[in-house]
């Protein structure tokens, strides 16, 4: 189950395929990974590092570098709230206090129910509209303590599948190369010389 | 509380917009619009001339870059060796510095500006591979931009023979998994290739010489690439008519904090000034509540500090970096007179303290113990000796003068930025900036919470732990 199925092993292939190296595509495969089964298991690093020539230690190490990949479940909505300065001048302390009220677990810790995963973030890059959380990655700006009851109840009652997947879903739409106008991976080895373009004259 | 797509504190006006020009369109994100908006005739004009004259195009219009180092672009392809080959563009999405959220933005909103950014760089400087890597956390921008690339594709603009010419190049979208130091460029090519995402030491490792897969790799921020096809549509006169000489052009500046209109702006490079941004009414009007401003920052959280004094610094870094600070990757953050400022200083050390790789022991070792010392001040159970140990963790991470402004008031003259550092990258550095500004400018306030014991009420900032 925690293996890729035959359907995320043809993609997991195709974007293999657009490196020079297998080894780059490791995180986007990790991410898909997480995508089919909401955290990383132990089965799917030993297939990940299959398809792309490593052991299974070398995928453990990459992943287990970057904080969005989960080894363990987490709720359905990881709530991640964040707390870098311009947050915290906007009150994302007081916000954070809330959540844990409102949700009964603290910061770093899940709701009975399996539903939410409450946890600290930084810099989410949306300063301007603090404070701000991501719901699995979706963005919220300027909350307030009743818009984040009203954003509870409202996950709760299902109003937002929609809009906020479940967790390890990020965009919703893959790049696609076509066969017949992509150029291919570009490896070392297969080049001498510079490319067509460069011989002095327009290339139009 | 609102949801995206949402548009941030865009502010209509006659000022040029170079990037942002479609940002007032709510499908701006479309090839639809993107085409019917001059949209791809600049790769056009430019596969119509040599390469070599496009690279000559943009070294002649200094587009610097954006991503925080201020590099200018034309120079950086031009450092590459020559005759070897193959050569990578890798495209620096991975915004994550405090305050910092332009390129999201574009990504968002223009990703089309960006796919042909991308393409007139590996025309201009003979890339035959791009890799445009963006932030994890960042879906909905991966949405837009894997949007964007599969029309682009199809309608042959990306991909083998772009627009029947000799030119090809594929642009692979690349997404990273949540961490900071990522951004910095060797780190991000250490990333791209699989592994944990640790900075490598220069020399050898510049990536112009030695790069991804050890090939000559340009690394370019994503605002940088937007420039280009503007630049190439209108030419380099037009593009250095604005701004200044040694600033050309615009650039976005997200102003965050205790203004009232805090939002993401597309200001002219070298002329405006702090002042016309934090106060002009086209811009933030001004602090919240009629508030005083009491400190702000002026480039991003690795920043060192100014002042009201500073207030009147252009956008330009030939002046903001004798003054003591930076320009950084465009962000500011506003404290007005009722911050706490020790609270403040430890929601960014957090930050850095959290974000350090792990490579380099001053930063891995000091900046946790920055966290801590500054933690125990702030919660009220420092001591006096705790002031003086956060200094000298401070120096051995940078050593000698740290950057400063001058302020009169406290009889400082300014110490210009840059400062020497035991690290690799700006990481380690970057968790002292914000204590040092702090304790310099606001030495009482760290005091009264060691000495008295005076706990201040903590209103607006609280660093949750």
């Amino acid at each position: 189950m925690s293996r890729l199925t035959d359907a995320n092993v043809v993609i997991a292939k195709e974007i293999i395929a657009r490196y020079p190296r297998a080894k780059s595509a490791l995180i986007p495969l990790l991410h898909l990974s997480q995508e089919q089964n909401g955290y990383i298991t132990r089965e799917a690093m030993v297939q990940l590092g299959e398809l792309v020539g490593v052991t299974s230690a070398e995928v453990y190490g990459t992943a287990t570098f970057y904080e969005m990949f989960r080894f363990e479940p987490v709720g359905k909505y990881l709530i991640n709230m964040c707390g870098t300065m311009s947050c915290a001048l906007m009150g994302a302390g007081e916000l954070m206090h809330h959540a844990e009220h409102k949700l009964g677990v603290k910061a770093g810790g899940t709701t009975d129910d399996g539903m939410f995963t409450l946890a600290h973030a930084e810099c989410q890059a949306a300063c301007t509209e603090a404070p701000t959380l991501q719901v699995n990655y979706r963005y919220r700006f300027r909350v307030t303590p009743a818009d984040f009851d009203s954003l509870i109840d409202d996950l709760r009652a299902g109003k937002l599948a929609d809009e906020i997947p479940q967790h390890g879903v990020l965009a919703k739409v893959r790049q696609r190369i076509p066969a017949d106008k992509g150029v291919g991976a570009v490896a070392p080895e297969d080049v001498t010389e510079g490319p067509a373009w460069l011989d002095g004259k327009p290339a139009l | 509380m609102s949801s995206y797509p949402h548009a941030p504190g865009f502010v209509a006006g006659d000022r040029p917009k170079v990037v942002t020009s479609r940002f007032e369109y709510t499908d701006s994100f479309t090839i639809d619009r993107y085409l019917a908006t001059d949209g791809y005739t600049a790769i056009r004009k430019a596969l119509s001339k040599p390469a070599a004259e496009v690279h000559d195009e943009v070294k002649g219009a200094t587009v610097l870059g954006r991503g925080g180092a201020g590099f200018p672009a034309g120079t950086k392809w031009g450092l590459t060796p020559q005759n070897v080959w193959p050569r990578y563009l890798v495209v620096n999405g991975d915004e994550s510095e405090p305050g910092t959220y332009k390129d999201r933005l574009l990504m968002e909103r223009d990703p089309h500006q960006l796919i042909e950014g991308c393409l007139i760089a590996c025309y201009a400087a003979g890339l035959s591979q791009c890799f445009l890597y963006i932030r994890g956390e960042m879906a909905l921008a991966q949405e837009r931009v894997a949007t964007a690339l599969n029309e682009a594709y199809a309608a042959g603009y990306v991909g083998k023979n772009v627009l029947g010419s000799k030119f090809s190049v594929d642009i692979v979208l690349h997404w990273g998994a949540g961490a900071y130091v990522v951004g910095e460029e060797t780190a991000l090519i250490e990333s791209l290739e699989g592994n944990r995402g640790m900075p490598r030491l220069k020399p050898p490792f510049f990536p112009a010489a030695n790069g991804l897969y050890g090939q000559p790799t340009i690394v370019n921020n994503v605002e940088t690439l937007a420039n280009l096809p503007w630049l190439i549509n209108n030419g380099v006169e037009a593009y250095t008519a604005i701004g200044t000489k040694t600033s050309p052009g615009t650039r976005m500046v997200a102003v965050s904090g205790h203004v009232k209109r805090p939002g993401v702006y597309e200001i002219i490079n070298g002329i405006t000034t702090f002042r016309d941004l934090l106060y002009g009414e086209e811009f933030c009007g001004g602090i919240r509540n009629g508030n005083s401003l009491k400190a702000f920052v002026p480039g991003g959280g690795s920043a060192p500090w100014f002042t009201p004094d500073q207030l009147d610094l252009p956008f330009e870094a030939s002046q903001v970096g004798p003054a003591g600070s930076m320009l950084g990757s465009g962000a500011i953050m506003v404290m007005d007179e009722t911050t706490d400022i020790p609270a403040a200083a430890l929601t960014l050390t957090h930050f850095y303290a959290h974000e350090s790789c792990g490579k380099c022991t001053p930063c891995r070792e000091g900046g946790t113990w920055l966290e801590r010392i500054l933690t125990r001040v702030v919660n009220g159970t420092g001591t006096d000796a705790d002031l003086q140990q956060l200094i000298e963790v401070g120096t051995s991470i940078c050593p000698g003068d740290f950057p400063h402004a001058s302020n009169e008031a406290l009889g400082l003259a300014a110490v210009p930025f840059p400062y020497k550092m035991t690290t690799i990258c700006f990481v380690g550095p970057s968790a002292y900036a914000p204590i040092h500004s702090a304790l310099t400018l606001f030495r009482s306030e760290f005091e009264a919470r060691v000495t008295k014991r005076i706990t201040i009420p903590v209103t607006a900032v609280g660093v949750a732990q």
